[in-house]
């Protein structure tokens, strides 16, 4: 079943064009992973879809409903964005966890906040709480972090920090998880614990789209790559293909250093 | 001429009065200003221009003219050029003068304290809340604010500080606090006069208070720094 449906996106800054025309899809399920140079237009790609930046122009499906289209976006209110994006999670290149609570509350506090729209919270308040603490604990044992619930994000690692921010993300059960160069703040080291949650996640048949410079990660997990190239997508396919035999020069050139 | 210990009791009574006025101006601004205060950096910045520019202007006149000529402009101004004395002559007007003269001022340096505050929390922050469906006021309140809080302590400690010492410009429209009742004891007062160093003696009840009010903002600090 195709999950998300990006259609001839466009969107520049001031007179800069970052993203000329970009169209994609993916299925449930499914690794996308995005590479390309700095500068190429990855990163304001993904924030696009978390409605962190706005298209100029194009069209956003989830499960077949658009939720966002640049030819009427004048008339979405504040709430709706705010209920459409819940659709995406992400998770950011300098992980952006809130300092002042603990692992556990970083993981739950979006969901509390969620709870106070439903209408029967006022009555089962105590056991909505329950439930969400559960799932806190369950999701940071999954990713290893079960002795560190308590602890205030400076006194995590990097790695952990961002593993956090994974579990954060995946609280709110989002039908697609994006990583905006996850372990770009990282040493080789802390960046293999946060690739390996991450494998486990594709294992698991988690929807996710992942902008990364990690090629080895890209090739071995991904079952789709993107090459960006000033804007545009200049190569798209099974990361095998893209990987060992790319057909654009461009591609090849950026490729030349990872594959020696 | 009496001798010094028998003039310490009186000069100490009368010293108290005047800082009891010290001290309700110090606290009436605090209570104006710090809100105020929050209301002009909204202004300042508004993404609404016009009201950008003129919050900004109105900090730079504020800021960029003595607070003693505030506190003449002030008291001074609706009665001697518009011939409304709105203020009335007496301690009550003169303080409420001074107190409205404070508040205004304060308010613009805090104001430029909170906005510091306010961009020094990292954009991520909020970007973070965005993409977990947190509402503008929920990353206000639970997110940003006490980061926010944590930054402005040290230059806001800074400031209140001064703001004690600064309560002794009110003299120069007459309000008697502490040092003008110091100051009245070489005219003469209670029966006291020549006497220099009840003036001098003033100083010690500034030291007091800022004394405490050092030691509450180092507790405040700690209490922030379980999260950096």
């Amino acid at each position: 079943m195709t999950i998300l449906e990006a259609e001839h996106i466009k969107k520049s800054f001031g007179k800069t064009k970052v993203l000329k025309d970009i169209s994609f899809s993916l299925e449930e399920g499914e690794v996308l992973s995005i590479i390309g140079s700095s500068g190429s237009g990855k990163t304001t790609l993904l924030r696009c879809l978390n409605f962190l930046e706005r298209p100029d122009g194009g069209i956003i499906k989830v499960k077949g409903e658009t939720v966002f289209d640049a030819a009427n976006v004048g008339s979405m209110s504040e709430a709706e964005i705010r209920r459409k994006r819940l659709h995406f999670g992400l998770v950011f290149q300098s992980f952006n966890l809130f300092p002042q609570y603990t692992a556990l509350e970083n993981v739950m506090l979006a969901g509390q906040l969620l709870a106070k729209e439903r209408p029967d919270y006022k009555r089962r308040k105590k056991e909505i709480n329950q439930a969400l603490e559960e799932q806190a604990v369950t999701l940071l044992k999954q990713i290893g972090l079960g002795n560190r619930m308590n602890n205030y994000p400076h006194q995590l690692s990097g790695g952990q920090q961002q593993r956090v921010a994974i579990a954060r993300a995946l609280a709110l059960q989002p039908d697609i998880l994006c990583f905006d160069e996850p372990t770009s703040a990282l040493d080789p080291e802390l960046t293999g614990e946060v690739l390996k949650v991450m494998k486990e996640l594709a294992e698991q048949k988690t929807t996710m789209v992942i902008v990364t410079h990690e090629m080895a990660f890209a090739r071995d997990v991904a079952s789709q790559v993107i090459f960006m190239d000033r804007g545009t997508i200049c190569e798209q396919g099974d990361p095998r293909e893209v990987f060992e035999n790319p057909k654009e020069e461009r591609t090849r050139q950026f490729l030349s250093r990872f594959n020696g | 001429m009496e001798t010094f210990m028998q003039q310490f009791p009186v000069v100490v009574g009368a010293l108290n009065e005047g800082f009891v006025v010290t001290f309700k101006l110090f606290f009436i601004t605090l209570l104006g200003a710090l809100p105020l205060g929050l209301v002009i950096c909204f202004g300042s910045m508004s993404r609404f221009q016009p009201l950008s520019i003129f919050t900004r202007l109105f900090v730079w006149v504020i800021r960029g003219t003595p607070l003693m000529i505030q506190l003449l402009v002030i008291y001074f101004f609706p009665g001697l050029v518009l011939g409304n004395p709105i203020w009335g002559g007496g301690e009550s007007g003169r303080f409420a003068a001074a107190a409205v003269g404070f508040i205004i001022n304060y308010a613009c340096y805090f104001s430029e304290i909170y906005r510091g505050g306010i961009q020094g929390v990292p954009k991520g922050q909020e970007e973070a809340g965005l993409v977990l469906g947190m509402t503008r006021s929920q990353i206000f309140f639970r997110i940003t604010l006490l980061q926010m809080i944590k930054r402005i302590v040290p230059p806001m400690s800074n400031e209140i500080i001064t703001l004690v010492k600064d309560t002794s410009l009110a003299r120069i429209i007459s309000l008697q606090e502490v040092i003008w009742a110091g100051q009245a004891f070489m005219k003469g007062s209670h029966g006291i006069s020549g006497a220099i160093w009840p003036l001098f003696f003033t100083a010690f009840y500034y030291l007091a208070a800022i004394g405490v009010l050092t030691v509450a903002f180092s507790k405040l600090e700690q209490k922030l720094n379980y999260f950096r």
